[in-house]
């Protein structure tokens, strides 16, 4: 069984169409006690950072994502669930979950690519660069690109979590890995085939063995 | 490197396609989930819906065709024609829509786009734009236009003011439809869509004339648009969407072409 967390950050149904597509059971709730039913934990999220930390925070549910993670349970983070796993984010000044250490940044107005200005957010389609191969990332052309719509992106301080890079004005850490926690700046559910190749691959993994 | 996004546009009335589009065999598809199902298929980087609705009647058929096609392609898709209010919004957002799109109604209540902003995130609401050429004037200072009600009636708002406008008041994104080109497959309105993209920090598409894959070239690149919408010249199987985008790839403009 997996679980979406409901953090009241936007839209869920997606990933939860994109589950069934992959024939995995799943529930959504922000009950801690229903969470523990769960064998993965997706950490999904569009919105804001700091309201989002203050729901998580109203419902025990930050202390719980690190209990989770620390019994070395798989934990999956997309987009804002990736961004507030980080320390801090530059998104309403906000204090995060702190389960990796390092900061969310906002991407600067003034980037620029071939001299042409970059827009923010960034929206749309553009490939990761892998260092190293991950359980998640199996089965993944290399020529594959994922669906972005981001301002903020996460800055690890530890270089050994950066799994993936993006370019865009600056390259950025697009996916990150420790341990039993991986997360993404792309949304995997909009993402095509590779985006339910990444779920199923989630799906199936067994850090702990 | 970000690709360039090529965006079939699916008009859709009462649940079935205004228009059948002819698929491999040329058969005719008129439903529209299965019709995104193909684009999806053919590497379609996010489709638009258009609903042209007469009654709330329709409304509902299309919020059921909404929560089908997110079941069926996982790519972003928006909703556009007929949104008034919040409400409106809410219903195909959680349906599974990424994105909706306000045209005349915003242009009415501008308060729309903050409002919607506001409640699912700027990414989520695109602001579509029908423009006109028309004499530089003093009321009217780029030329351009803002007409509404399918072309049919002039606003007298400028329409490089109101693409301005709507990003300061939280839109996300701009489709930008030219009427003068809409229909003539002869090619985007490649002054009017540079123009705007110039001047907003949020993405462009660039809609209306796109009748062969020299046009996406070139309002992609001279437009400067963030991505290109088409209709005819894929809905009657003249060109693929991997055909085109191995004509993009042929002139050095990025898209994504793995899928």
């Amino acid at each position: 069984m997996i679980a979406i967390i409901d953090y009241k950050a936007g839209n869920l149904t997606s990933v939860a169409r994109a589950l069934e597509n992959i024939g995995e059971e799943y529930l959504i709730t922000d009950e801690s006690c229903l969470l523990k039913k769960a064998t993965h934990v997706i950490f999904p999220g569009v919105g804001a950072a700091g309201e989002a930390m203050n729901y998580l925070r109203e419902k025990k549910l930050a202390a719980w994502i690190r209990e989770w993670v620390n019994e070395g349970k798989p934990l999956m983070g997309i987009c804002l669930g990736t961004q507030i796993i980080l320390e801090y984010s530059e998104e309403n000044d906000t204090s995060c979950i702190g389960l990796v250490a390092g900061r969310t940044k906002r991407f600067s107005d003034k980037m620029t690519e071939s001299g042409i200005p970059l827009k923010i957010p960034h929206m749309g389609w553009n490939s990761v660069a892998f260092r190293r191969s991950h359980p998640v990332f199996e089965n993944i052309n290399p020529e594959a690109e994922f669906y972005f719509v981001h301002s903020y992106y996460p800055a690890p301080a530890n270089d050994a979590a950066v799994l993936g890079i993006t370019g865009y004005g600056i390259n950025f850490c697009s996916v990150l890995a420790v341990e039993n926690l991986v997360a993404m700046q792309f949304h995997p559910e909009k993402s095509g085939r590779p985006g339910l190749q990444i779920l199923r691959n989630f799906c199936a993994w067994r850090p702990l063995c | 490197m970000l690709s360039k996004r090529i965006i079939p546009c699916l008009d859709v009335r009462a649940g079935k396609l205004t228009k059948g589009i002819k698929f491999k065999d040329n058969m005719d598809i008129g439903d529209p989930v299965e019709a995104a199902r193909e684009y999806y298929e053919q590497g379609a980087d996010e489709i638009v819906f258009y609903d042209i609705t007469a009654s709330s009647d329709e409304r509902n058929i299309m919020i059921d065709v909404v929560e089908r096609v997110a079941r069926t392609i996982f790519i972003p898709f928006s909703v556009g024609g007929g949104i008034r209010n919040l409400d409106d919004m809410r219903k195909v957002i959680l349906a599974g829509a990424e994105k909706v799109s306000v045209n005349s109604a915003a242009v009415v209540n501008p308060e729309i786009i903050t409002e919607g902003a506001g409640a699912f995130g700027s990414q989520c609401i695109v602001l579509g734009m029908d423009v006109k050429e028309v004499e530089k004037t003093k009321k009217i200072p780029s030329g351009y236009e803002i007409v509404i009600h399918g072309g049919r009636k002039f606003t007298g708002i400028d329409a490089l003011w109101w693409a301005r406008e709507a990003e300061r008041l939280g839109a996300g994104e701009i489709c930008l439809n030219s009427i003068d080109a809409d229909g003539t497959q002869d090619g985007y309105e490649l002054n009017l869509t540079a123009l705007i993209s110039e001047n907003v920090h949020i993405p462009v598409i660039a809609s209306g004339g796109a009748g062969k894959p020299e046009h996406l070239a070139a309002v992609l690149t001279t437009g400067k648009a963030d991505a290109a919408l088409i209709a005819s010249m894929v809905h009657y199987r003249t060109y693929t969407i991997a055909g085109i985008k191995q004509y993009l790839h042929e002139h050095q403009i990025k898209t994504r072409m793995s899928w």
